[in-house]
């Protein structure tokens, strides 16, 4: 059967199942959510009124048993930036999504009640709207603890904190993982879009867990097989992320004098080893956590780990380099437990744990705490921002009105989003990703320090700016292809170096839906996801101003390589030209 | 001549973190890797020196600092 379009809308509280119309049927992932906002949503609208709206769709290859093909898109007008947003997870959505044939759910309208929160439980042909009056003022993994109560375990739930229900910019959208634990649709503050539509959790339940229906299941097997054999072969896919996390990048930056340090003041950090991943391995091992967990079902490099404290006490999963570089060098905590502890009650609460964090790190250019205050950087999160002091409010809406609500200068965004652990001053190609991205400073929509620093996919030199805005260019459309499909971007890496490994992505997409794509054709909706995504944010009041990093990069200079941020507008400007 | 070698992620397994090493003058980065028989662990990933990416033929200079690493990633 067909897959279906589910559309709810939250003014009245109905909903209607739709036909795929033929212009999205050869969409999924962020393909489809970003030609649905951009079709459907007022670029102009506020993005907590009436006119926003919230799609959720699997990519084109999740629910298969495709190795790595476990992410779920999500797109709106981001609250945060105010422009396009789409911010993907893994966890146990998208696999249930696509079992239970739903291409996209499409959330509009805002209910005239205020005072009410819902529930609303997605199955077959149906969306039930449950008020969840018990559920108000709890955190993530209360609601979790209570719909895994009620429903078959297998059932996904994505959820909101506190903090999303306050609609601050920092809210995300929470997804249950296969372990239990949380996953989340980090970036963007789209936990405040649903906080603002008034739904505290979202249930899909696929009753009889099919697997997606496969055109030609013979050709997908030989296809997944050597796809498989790509990512397990490939010494980063295979090796160096299974043991030491995404956090095994705190080293190799911080040599690289990319690591941003104190606010952006310099690129590398004296304490970089109390932080690092193979510390991070050490504490694990010895404390009896896991150094491997996959984040949704099927996937095969296992990045995520299980950090406990020293008694073997859980404090976190999903441990990512980004949240550690700033709470650790950006803040300069020392302390990998407490990181640990405030990454995993960020989980609990629902934040963005590279937004908050980075606002945590200005926080000492505001005075509000010193560096390397762990103390009071927990306080400030388990108590202002949870119960929405003024001080919470402030930090709740991000780092670039924190920055201005204390009149600095040095604020590190980009369409006021937070920039994320790479310096752009050292790492060019990485900066010229932040400055072009529609999603606001974003590493993931074109991560050019695989190529800059880590040497995959040839090298292009840091420092230089040559070859710096195709390279961001090639690799942001890549990645808008990549978050189509629903597979993790870190299969980028076995794509990069292994010339069998995009072909047989390819052929699986292609026996999926007896469909004929070349690579061309996928690059070319990487090009029309891009272009789509730039046109609304154009059409938001983006122009190309908003394409530029802070101006401090400019005229400061970063040690130990002594560079500045020297790409003129004009160069930047070139990125759009395809 | 004194050179600090400093040894990242699986490298590290049965070695060390950072030592100063003595070589004599003509060792290249790749002589380096060779004595320690790294790449029976993993490949080579990322050779820098002074925090500069280099190619295995540098020649390593008095005081040089060299970093190691197999091919290692995330993001």
């Amino acid at each position: 059967m067909a897959d279906l379009i589910y559309r709810v809308n939250m003014t009245n509280l109905s909903f209607k199942i739709e036909e795929v119309p033929a212009r999205w049927l050869g969409l999924g992932g962020r393909g489809l959510t970003s030609t649905i906002v951009a079709e459907e949503v007022d670029p102009e609208c506020h993005p907590l009124g009436p006119n926003n709206k919230m799609v959720f769709a699997p990519g084109l290859l999740s629910g298969t048993s495709a190795s790595n093909s476990g992410r779920n898109s999500l797109g709106a007008k981001s609250p945060l930036t105010g422009g396009i947003k789409e911010s993907n997870v893994g966890g146990t959505s998208a696999g249930i999504f696509s079992k239970l044939g739903v291409k996209a759910l499409i959330i509009e309208g805002l209910p005239k009640d205020e005072n009410t929160f819902y529930q609303l439980h997605v199955t077959k042909n149906n969306v039930e709207f449950i008020p969840v009056p018990e559920l108000v003022g709890k955190d993530n993994y209360a609601v979790l603890d209570a719909m895994m109560a009620k429903y078959d375990k297998k059932v996904a739930v994505m959820s909101i904190g506190r903090i999303g229900e306050m609609r601050m910019n920092l809210a995300n959208v929470s997804v249950k993982d296969p372990g239990g634990k949380l996953r989340s649709h980090g970036r963007g503050g789209l936990g405040a879009v649903m906080g603002s539509k008034k739904i505290k959790c979202i249930t899909v339940d696929a009753a009889d867990y099919k697997e997606v229906t496969i055109a030609d299941p013979d050709k997908f097997k030989e296809a997944s097989k050597i796809f498989t054999k790509a990512l397990q072969e490939n010494p980063i896919s295979g090796q160096g992320l299974p043991a030491f996390g995404t956090n095994v990048l705190v080293n190799i930056l911080n040599e690289a004098g990319g690591l941003p340090t104190h606010n952006f003041r310099q690129g590398n950090w004296e304490h970089a080893e109390e932080i690092c991943g193979e510390t991070m391995a050490e504490n694990i091992k010895a404390r009896g956590g896991k150094t491997t967990h996959g984040c949704h079902a099927g996937c095969v490099i296992q990045c995520s780990q299980v950090y406990n404290d020293k008694e073997g006490k859980f404090l976190t999963s999903g441990f990512e380099y980004e949240t550690i570089w700033a709470l650790g060098a950006h803040l300069g905590i020392q302390d990998l437990d407490l990181i640990a502890k405030m990454d995993g009650l960020m989980d609990d609460l629902g934040v963005d744990s590279i937004e908050t964090s980075v606002a945590l790190g200005l926080a000492v250019d505001a005075g509000i705490l010193a560096y390397g205050d762990g103390a009071k950087a927990y306080e400030i999160l388990s108590h202002d921002i949870p119960t929405g002091t003024p001080l919470g409010r402030i930090f709740g809406a991000g780092t670039h009105i924190l920055g201005k609500a204390y009149g600095l200068v040095r604020v590190p965004t980009v369409k006021g989003q937070g920039i994320p652990a790479y310096e752009p001053r050292a790492v060019k190609g990485q900066g010229i990703t932040y400055a072009t991205t529609p999603m606001g400073a974003d590493h993931t929509a074109g991560y050019a320090v695989a190529t800059n620093i880590l040497n995959s996919g040839g090298h292009v030199d840091p420092l230089k700016k040559e070859g710096q805005v195709e390279l961001a260019r090639n690799l942001q459309i890549a990645s808008a292809a990549v978050d189509s499909t629903g597979m993790c971007i870190f299969v980028a890496f076995a794509a990069l170096d292994d010339a069998k490994c995009l072909p047989a992505l390819i052929d699986m997409i292609n026996a999926r839906f007896g469909c004929a794509l070349t690579i061309d054709d996928v690059m070319n909706l990487g090009k029309t996801i891009l272009k789509t995504e730039h046109e609304f944010n154009i059409k938001a009041g983006f122009g190309k101003a908003d394409d530029r990093l802070p101006e401090f990069m400019k005229y400061e200079i970063l040690p130990p390589h002594n560079v500045t941020w020297d790409f003129t507008g004009e160069e930047i400007d070139e990125f759009w030209n395809f | 001549m004194h050179v600090v070698v400093k040894l990242f992620a699986q490298y590290r397994e049965g070695r060390f973190k950072v030592e100063e090493r003595n070589y004599a003058i003509g060792t290249t980065a790749q002589m380096v890797i060779d004595l320690l028989e790294l790449e029976r662990v993993s490949p080579l990933g990322v050779l820098m020196v002074n925090s500069r990416h280099v190619e295995p033929s540098y020649c390593l200079q008095e005081g040089d600092v060299i970093a190691l690493f197999p091919k290692v990633g995330g993001g």
